[in-house]
C-alpha cells in the first residue's frame, strides 16, 4: 500500500492499463541550471518567515528588538523562553497546545469516520435517493463555511453551548470534501465483486464493510484524516467566534490573542517573546506529522481532482 | 474462491455500480451508512445555512424585538458602502491572487516534474511547507517580518541608503496580503499539480520527443492539457478561499490600523457586525449574501469551463 491513491490516478489518466515507469532519469542531458536557479530562489522565498521563526524563537524581547532579524543574538533565549511559555499566566500556553490536539483529533477522527461511511454509501450503494443526495453534497462542498459560523454561534448560544468544547468539536464533524474524496478512493479501489462474493458467502453488509472494505481504504482513510486534522489544527475563525474564555481557546487565536496584547500594551504584558516562540512550538507537530506521513498526502491531495 | 467465481460471471470491464443484482434487498443499507454524516450535514450545515437565511429576514431591536422585515437587510447591505466596497476589494483580491497562486504553482509543478534531482525533491517539500504552517501563524510571521521595528526589510533598506517603505499602509498593504497568500497557498495546489502530472503515462513524452516537441511544446501541449480538470478544481477551491478572505487581515488588523478597517473584506465585517456590535440579523444578510456570491461565481466558473476541464 506504498503507493496510496495512486492507482487510481493511474487508472484515470494512462491510456494503456501498464504500469508506468517513469524512465525519465535515463541517462542524457546536461544538468538543468535554470531549473535549479528557478528552484533555488522559490525555496529561499518559502523558507525566509521559517527560517526567521527559528530565529525569532531563540530571543527574548529585547533580543527581537535588538536587529539582525535573520540571526541569532548572542544571547540563546529558547530555553528561558519555553520555561517562560509553560509559567506565564498559570502555563495557560500549555492548555492551549491542548486544547488544539483536543479539538484537531477529536474532530478529525470523528469527520473521517462519518466520512468513510458515508462515501462507502455513495459509492457501493445505489438507494433511494443518492444521485440527488451526492448532488446536494458536490453543491455543499462549495457553501464557504465562513457563512456558516454566525448561525452556528447563535444557535448554540441559544443551546448554552458556546464556550464550550463542543462548540469547536461538533461543526468540524462535517467534512463533505472528505465524503467526496472517500468515494472517489472507494469506487475504484474496492470491486463490486469482492464485496458480492462475501454476501454470498453469507457475509452481513457490516462485517463486509469492517473486515474487506476497510483494510483497502486504508491509504485514502490516512489521506482524509491527516486533512481534516490539519483543517482542525489551523481553524481559526470558528473558535474565534465561539469561545471567550480565554482556558478554552486553542493555540492559533490564543497566540494571536498575545500578538494584540503585546502590541497594545503597557510594559508588563508586553511578550514579543513568547508570541514567536509560542508560535515556533505550535508548528513542530504538524511539521513532523506532514514529514512522515509524506507518501499519503502528496498523491492523496490530488486524488479529488481527477474524477 | 467465491470472489474468483463471481468476477468470472461478471467481468470487471463492464463494471456496473454496487452489486446491481443485490441492490433491492441491500439499497438500505446505504441510507445506513450514510446517516450519521447525513445527521451531521442537516444540523451543522443545512440548519445554520436556513437560519442565517431566516435570521437576515428579520430585524432585531431593543424596542420592538424580532421583527419580520423582509429583504430590508439586503437592501442594506446592496446600499452599505462598507460592504460593496468589501465586494469589490476581495473580487480585486480573487482577480490577483487566483492567477498568481495557480500560475507559480503551475510553474512550480512543471520544474519538478521535469527535473529529478535531491535538491528538487528538497525544494518541493520547502514550497510546501507553508500549508502545514496555520494561517494565524502565517500571517504572524509576516506581520513580524513587515514591521519597522522588528523586520529586516528596515535594515536591509538602510543598508541600500533608501527610505523603507511601509508595508502596512494603506497604499501596501494589498500587495503585502497578496504575498502571505501566495507564501501559504501555493505550495499546496503545486502538490495537487505535480501529483497529476506525475501520473501521466510517460509514453506519451516519448512520442512527443520523437516528433521533435521540445521540453516547453510538451509541457504546454500535452502535460497542461491533461491535467485541466485539476487545474480547474483549485481555481475554484482558490477563489472560494479568497471571496471568504478573513483570517489574514483580521490578524494584521492591530499593526495595521489606518490600513484595515473593520469592512475591509466582507467576511470580517460580518464578523465584527456580530461579535462587537451583536447585530446578528444584518450579519446574517451579508454573510449569506457572501456565501450566495461564492456559491454562484464557482458555479458559474464550473459552468464555463465544462468543457474544458471534462468535469461534471
Amino acid at each position: 500500500m506504498t503507493t496510496s491513491p495512486a492507482p487510481l490516478v493511474d487508472e484515470a489518466i494512462t491510456a494503456s492499463g501498464t504500469r508506468k515507469q517513469r524512465a525519465r532519469s535515463a541517462p542524457r542531458r546536461r544538468p538543468a541550471i535554470g531549473s535549479h536557479l528557478l528552484l533555488a530562489i522559490a525555496a529561499l522565498y518559502f523558507l525566509l518567515p521559517l527560517w526567521w521563526l527559528i530565529v525569532a524563537g531563540t530571543k527574548s524581547t529585547s533580543g527581537l528588538f535588538a536587529g539582525r532579524p535573520l540571526w541569532f543574538a548572542d544571547e540563546f533565549a529558547l530555553f528561558d523562553n519555553i520555561a517562560q511559555l509553560a509559567t506565564y499566566n498559570d502555563g495557560i500556553y500549555l492548555r492551549w497546545l491542548g486544547n488544539s490536539f483536543l479539538y484537531a483529533i477529536a474532530g478529525g477522527v470523528g469527520s473521517t469516520v462519518l466520512a468513510v461511511l458515508a462515501g462507502y454509501a455513495f459509492a457501493k450503494y445505489r438507494f433511494r435517493g443518492s444521485g440527488l443526495s451526492f448532488m446536494i453534497l458536490l453543491a455543499s462542498v462549495m457553501v464557504p463555511l465562513t457563512a456558516l459560523v454566525i448561525p452556528t454561534y447563535v444557535l448554540f448560544n441559544n443551546l448554552g453551548l458556546t464556550n464550550t468544547i463542543w462548540a469547536v468539536i461538533l461543526p468540524t464533524l462535517l467534512s463533505p470534501f472528505g465524503v467526496y474524496l472517500m468515494r472517489v478512493y472507494i469506487q475504484d479501489a474496492i470491486p463490486d465483486e469482492l464485496l458480492d462474493a462475501a454476501r454470498v458467502d453469507g457475509s452481513g453488509e457490516f462485517r463486509t464493510f469492517g473486515t474487506i472494505a476497510v483494510p483497502l481504504m486504508r491509504p485514502a482513510i490516512v489521506t482524509v484524516m491527516l486533512l481534516n486534522i490539519v483543517g482542525g489544527w489551523n481553524n481559526y475563525f470558528l473558535p474565534l467566534a465561539m469561545i471567550s474564555d480565554q482556558r478554552l481557546l486553542p493555540v492559533t487565536v490564543g497566540l494571536n490573542y498575545w500578538q494584540v496584547q503585546s502590541n497594545s500594551a503597557t510594559a508588563g504584558s508586553i511578550i514579543w517573546n513568547l508570541v514567536t516562540s509560542g508560535s515556533l512550538i505550535s508548528v513542530v507537530p504538524l511539521i513532523i506529522a506532514f514529514l512522515m506521513l509524506q507518501k499519503y498526502w502528496q498523491g492523496g491531495l490530488s486524488m479529488g481532482s481527477l474524477k | 474462491m467465491t470472489a474468483q467465481v463471481s468476477a468470472t460471471a461478471r467481468p470487471p470491464v463492464q463494471r456496473r455500480r454496487s452489486g446491481a443484482s443485490l441492490d433491492r434487498k441491500h439499497a438500505r443499507f446505504g441510507w445506513v451508512f450514510l446517516a450519521p454524516f447525513a445527521v451531521v450535514f442537516l444540523v451543522f450545515l443545512v440548519l445554520p445555512l436556513v437560519y442565517a437565511f431566516w435570521m437576515s429576514l428579520h430585524t432585531n431591536t431593543l424596542a420592538q424585538g424580532e421583527q419580520f422585515a423582509g429583504l430590508a437587510n439586503y437592501f442594506r447591505a446592496f446600499a452599505d458602502e462598507r460592504f460593496m466596497t468589501g465586494m469589490l476589494r476581495v473580487a480585486a483580491f480573487a482577480v490577483v491572487f487566483v492567477p498568481i497562486q495557480i500560475g507559480l504553482a503551475l510553474i512550480f509543478a512543471l520544474v519538478l516534474d521535469d527535473v529529478r534531482t535531491r535538491f528538487a525533491r528538497f525544494s518541493r517539500l520547502l514550497i510546501f511547507a507553508p500549508y502545514a504552517i496555520p494561517g494565524v501563524i502565517g500571517a504572524l510571521m509576516w506581520g513580524f517580518l513587515y514591521s519597522p521595528s522588528f523586520g529586516p526589510l528596515v535594515s536591509f533598506f538602510d543598508f541600500l541608503n533608501l527610505p523603507a517603505p511601509d508595508l502596512l499602509s494603506r497604499d501596501t498593504i494589498f500587495a503585502s496580503l497578496t504575498n502571505i497568500v501566495t507564501w501559504q497557498w501555493t505550495g499546496y495546489y503545486m502538490i495537487i499539480f505535480y501529483a497529476s502530472l506525475q501520473s501521466i503515462d510517460p509514453s506519451l513524452y516519448e512520442a512527443a520527443r520523437i516528433d521533435g516537441a521540445t521540453k516547453l511544446q510538451t509541457a504546454l501541449q500535452i502535460k497542461l492539457p491533461i491535467i485541466t480538470s485539476s487545474i480547474v478544481l483549485t481555481i475554484v477551491f482558490s477563489l472560494i478561499g479568497t471571496l471568504q478572505f478573513f483570517t489574514e487581515p483580521q490578524v494584521l488588523a492591530p499593526l495595521a490600523g489606518n490600513a484595515i478597517d473593520a469592512a475591509y473584506t466582507p467576511n470580517l465585517y460580518a464578523y465584527n457586525l456580530a461579535f462587537s456590535y451583536q447585530q446578528f440579523n444584518y450579519a446574517s444578510a451579508i454573510s449569506f449574501a457572501l456565501g450566495l456570491m461564492v456559491f454562484l461565481a464557482s458555479i458559474i466558473f464550473l459552468v464555463a469551463t465544462r468543457k474544458k476541464s471534462g468535469l461534471r
